[in-house]
């Protein structure tokens, strides 16, 4: 009901080819993650999707038909943007019916299906506000209540928790997530966070440039990055990134290890280093190590680790942890 | 955002706005271009045909024209000053912790939207004139003759009517870009040590540099056209003392009812109104920014 | 240093703000009062300020007696007209200049403000022949064509930049939720820009109304504002102080009252935008 397949698509502004040419498939009932550093194309590509930009060549594919003329209307699709584009000269009630009364539907079936979304999404007790007299979580909740109601194909997502406070954005990740679990409809997110994308995701598309660096499973990308420019974007802290001798050694020109797969011992291991700042989180430490020839290097221990700035400190990558990329940036693997 | 058809469409929108426009800046001004070179009076029609330059020559021959040369860049000139020295100083005083600021705005911007004419009215019967005047009384109670205020200084006297109608649009636009400074950046620079004096040289003046420069521009367009409060009291006299250029043209063409000449004269105000616009984008034009 | 104000301070401040308010505004105080006297009382001299002889009756006097409701009159029609009409022509221009912009946009918007720039007499032989060649001369028609002229480039700039303060997501949302450009226009981008509208529509009537060359000079007598005719009741001789002042406070008052309300107006429309 919601598969949406994308063969060749490019995105020209001008000359500059923001999307040189993607091919992409996404299934039914799919959470899909767009993901990359600001400027990658993630949301142009979102917006080629919805049908709010014109391809400059290339097929856009709902459900087996082509939807590439198609404006957005026709589309069956529902977007929530970053800004929730609330209409403020409405109530919320009058929001979340609009799409059903464009669509043309009689007064009561509308108030039913308001009624229902609402119920869903406890905004029962607001639908009378305007907008402006509303915080940034209901925004949010009523921008998703003007989606739902349409029962579109697919969802699409535009960084819609940038806007929000740290302990709401992580309120609203669960229930997106949720809400995906309930109403098993494809829903296509637009992140810059990778925290989101790993957590929410079935599965994640990694832009850079315009270009899929891959594509995979939350923990396909954690474990088996297929670049130094994947390994590096995902997984938080960042992973260490090794050239010269220690890379040779491996027969590599890059090699990888992971902050949680360094062991850290004060006696004696792998790389040396005083270490430069520790972070205390209660629940981890993250250690910042200076280590001669190597810039810095993060490394992560349990709980509390009696180490802090100035400290000589022993690093060592736990076996079959290491990630091995060659003189292109791929993964030997 | 945009697709073909909705493309097509904006484009037929903005067509009667810019065809309107074209019409007429093109039309009228390629007339009075023709009109210029030509000999016609309203007032013996039948004797017209070619005179070249002739027109032209007659405004660069009269004495009229470069006293009405000089009066226009006195009064522009002598209205941007005023208007924008005090404009500085009276926002400033505005934005001060004061009581009934809102009130008191009111009173500062109503001279804006006073008429001219009726501007010019009520400086010239209620205040300047000799004998009922209020000016007038106020020199007998301090044991002077009156000034006749028009009559002795006509060019003065209408620079101050019009500062008077434009100093609070001056002040009004200086208020806003003041009241829209950062706080921020004013409580910085009070840490930083700076005292009131250095934070209005070298934070409040360049901040309002943006604004000084728009009111600067817009004052002008319009001052080189002020035409009513001098047609409501002096009507360019005594003599010649208080006639600007428009009002040299306007006498040409609705009094003497030279046709040819008038239309001499606009070109020339249009010539001028270039040259002065041509200056100043040039020279504040790095400020602004459509 | 001190952070909060002292009383001292601020009277001193309020004190001194508010006597340059009161003598920026003193003459149209003095015009209001002068036009509650008696004629007698009000060439009074020395002059006479709370124990003048106060009445009504030259207001009554001036719009039962003589032609002034129908320059009154005249005003309304020329400024309400000029900006309805000024209005029908922009605001189509400026939805799509701010939502469809082209590669011209940007010269054509500064193209628009170089028309204001133009002086009046530059073309005021044109007007005034074309006018009487037409028949427009001294016509209400006339006078509402020549100002919605004008005033044309105004509009459009201050139009232009209330729509595009519009975030364009909104429109996409409507877009998104089926809405058709008709339904786009009439549900979501109307209601959203009737505020934008409304203030082009007051700073353009008091412009209008205020208007002070084409007013006079193609005009004679039917279809006068009252701009012609204050200018021209001016005249040395028949001057009635008490009358004048009447006739001039009707003549700026509704104008005041609208330009106390349109303060921020006032300063995004005769900026172009450039100050907000």
């Amino acid at each position: 009901m919601g598969k949406i397949t994308l063969r060749n698509v490019t995105k020209k502004f001008g000359e500059v080819a923001v999307i040189p040419s993607l091919d992409l498939d996404i299934e039914d009932g799919e959470f899909v993650v767009f993901v990359g550093p600001s400027g990658c194309g993630k949301s142009t590509l979102l917006r080629l999707i919805a049908g709010l930009e014109d391809t400059s060549g290339g097929i856009i594919s709902i459900d087996g038909v082509d939807a590439t003329a198609m404006p957005p209307a026709k589309r069956s699709l529902a977007m929530v943007f970053q800004s929730y584009a609330l209409y403020p000269h409405m109530s919320v009630r009058k929001n979340i019916a609009f799409p059903l009364k464009m669509a043309g539907m009689d007064a009561a079936a509308i108030d039913k299906k308001v009624e229902g979304a609402a119920k869903v999404l406890n905004l029962t007790s607001y639908l009378e506000r305007r907008p402006g007299q509303l915080s940034g979580g209901q925004r949010q909740r009523v921008a998703i209540g003007r989606a739902i109601v349409r029962e579109p194909k697919a969802f699409l997502f535009d960084e819609p928790l940038s806007n929000l406070d740290a302990a709401l954005r992580g309120n609203m990740r669960l229930e997106i997530t949720e809400l995906h679990q309930t109403l098993k409809t494809t829903m296509i997110y637009v992140t810059h966070d990778q925290v989101e994308a790993m957590t929410m995701a079935d599965k994640i598309v990694v832009l850079q440039a315009g270009h899929i660096e891959q594509v995979g499973s939350p923990l396909d990308l954690y474990n088996h990055p297929a670049n130094v420019f994947v390994a590096g974007f995902i997984g938080s802290p960042r992973m260490n990134l090794v050239t010269g001798a220690d890379a040779d050694a491996e027969s590599a020109t890059t090699i990888g290890v992971r902050p949680e797969h360094l062991d850290i011992s004060t006696t004696a291991g792998k790389w040396a280093g005083k270490v430069s700042v520790a972070e205390r989180l209660g629940s981890d430490t993250f250690l910042h190590v200076a280590v001669p020839g190597h810039g810095s290097m993060t490394a992560r221990g349990a709980g509390e680790v009696a180490l802090s700035h100035g400290d000589t400190v022993y690093l060592t990558p736990q076996s079959g942890k290491v990630h091995r990329f060659g003189a292109d940036g791929k993964n030997l693997a | 955002m945009s697709t073909q058809s909705t493309r097509a469409a904006a484009r037929l929108m903005v067509a009667p706005s810019v065809i309107l426009l074209f019409i007429w800046m093109i039309v009228p001004l390629a007339m009075t271009i023709y009109f210029s070179f030509r000999l016609y009076r309203l007032l013996s029609p039948d004797r017209t045909g070619w005179v070249g330059f002739n027109n032209y020559a007659w405004f660069l021959n009269s004495p009229d024209f470069w006293v009405a040369i000089v009066n226009t860049l006195l009064l522009v000139g002598g209205v941007l000053i005023i208007t924008v020295v005090l404009g500085i100083l009276i926002a400033i005083l505005i934005d001060q912790p004061i009581w009934g600021q809102g009130p008191l705005r009111i009173l500062v911007i109503s001279p804006f939207f006073v008429m001219p004419p009726v501007a010019a009215s009520i400086w010239e019967n209620l205040f300047m004139h000799p004998q009922n005047g209020l000016l007038a009384a106020a020199s007998r109670g301090l044991g002077y003759e009156p000034i006749l205020y028009l009559e002795s200084y006509p060019m003065a006297s209408v620079i101050f009517i019009t500062a008077w109608e434009w100093l609070p649009f001056a002040t009004l636009i200086l208020l806003t870009a003041l009241q829209s400074m950062s706080s921020e950046q004013m409580e910085a620079a009070e840490m930083d040590g700076a005292s009131a004096l250095s934070r209005f040289r070298y934070l409040v003046l360049p901040h309002l540099s943006r604004a000084i420069t728009v009111v600067i521009l817009i004052q002008t367009i319009f001052l080189l056209g002020i035409f009513g409060e001098i047609f409501t009291t002096t009507q360019g006299g005594p003599g010649n003392a208080s006639t600007t250029l428009p009002y040299m043209i306007y006498k040409q063409a609705l009094i003497a009812k030279d046709i040819g000449r008038a239309a001499a004269g606009g070109i020339i105000a249009v010539i001028l109104a270039n040259i002065v616009a041509v200056f100043l984008m040039r020279a504040i034009g790095k400020h602004l920014d459509a | 240093m001190a952070r909060t104000v002292t009383t001292n301070q601020k009277i001193t401040y309020t004190f001194f703000a508010w006597a340059v308010g009161l003598i920026i505004f003193f003459p149209v105080l003095w015009t209001i009062l002068t036009s509650l006297k008696t004629e007698a009382s009000a060439v009074a001299s020395p002059p006479e300020f709370l124990g003048a002889d106060w009445t009504l009756q030259n207001y009554a006097d001036v719009w039962q007696r003589s032609d002034y409701p129908r320059f009154f009159w005249n005003s309304v029609i020329i400024s309400i007209g000029s900006t309805l009409l000024g209005l029908a022509i922009a605001i189509p221009a400026a939805w799509s200049m701010a939502f469809v912009p082209g590669k011209r946009t940007k010269d054509l918007l500064m193209w628009m403000l170089s028309t204001k720039m133009m002086p009046a007499v530059g073309v005021l032989i044109p007007m005034y022949l074309l006018f009487q060649k037409t028949g427009l001369f001294d016509t209400r028609i006339g006078l509402i064509l020549a100002l919605m002229l004008m005033n044309l480039p105004i509009i459009v700039w201050m139009l232009y930049t209330y729509f595009k303060e519009i975030p364009g997501e909104i429109l996409e949302a409507a877009r998104m939720d089926g809405a058709s450009l008709k339904n786009e226009i009439l549900y979501v981008l109307t209601p959203m820009a009737i505020p934008g509208i409304a203030s082009t529509m007051l700073l353009n009537i008091i412009l209008a109304w205020n208007e002070a060359f084409w007013t006079i000079t193609l005009t004679t007598v039917d279809a006068a504002p009252l701009s012609a005719f204050i200018a021209s009741f001016s005249a040395p001789q028949g001057l009635f102080y008490a009358k004048l002042s009447a006739a001039s406070t009707m003549a700026i008052a509704p104008i005041l009252i609208v330009g106390w309300f349109s303060q921020k107006q006032l300063v995004r429309g005769l900026t172009f935008g450039a100050v907000k």
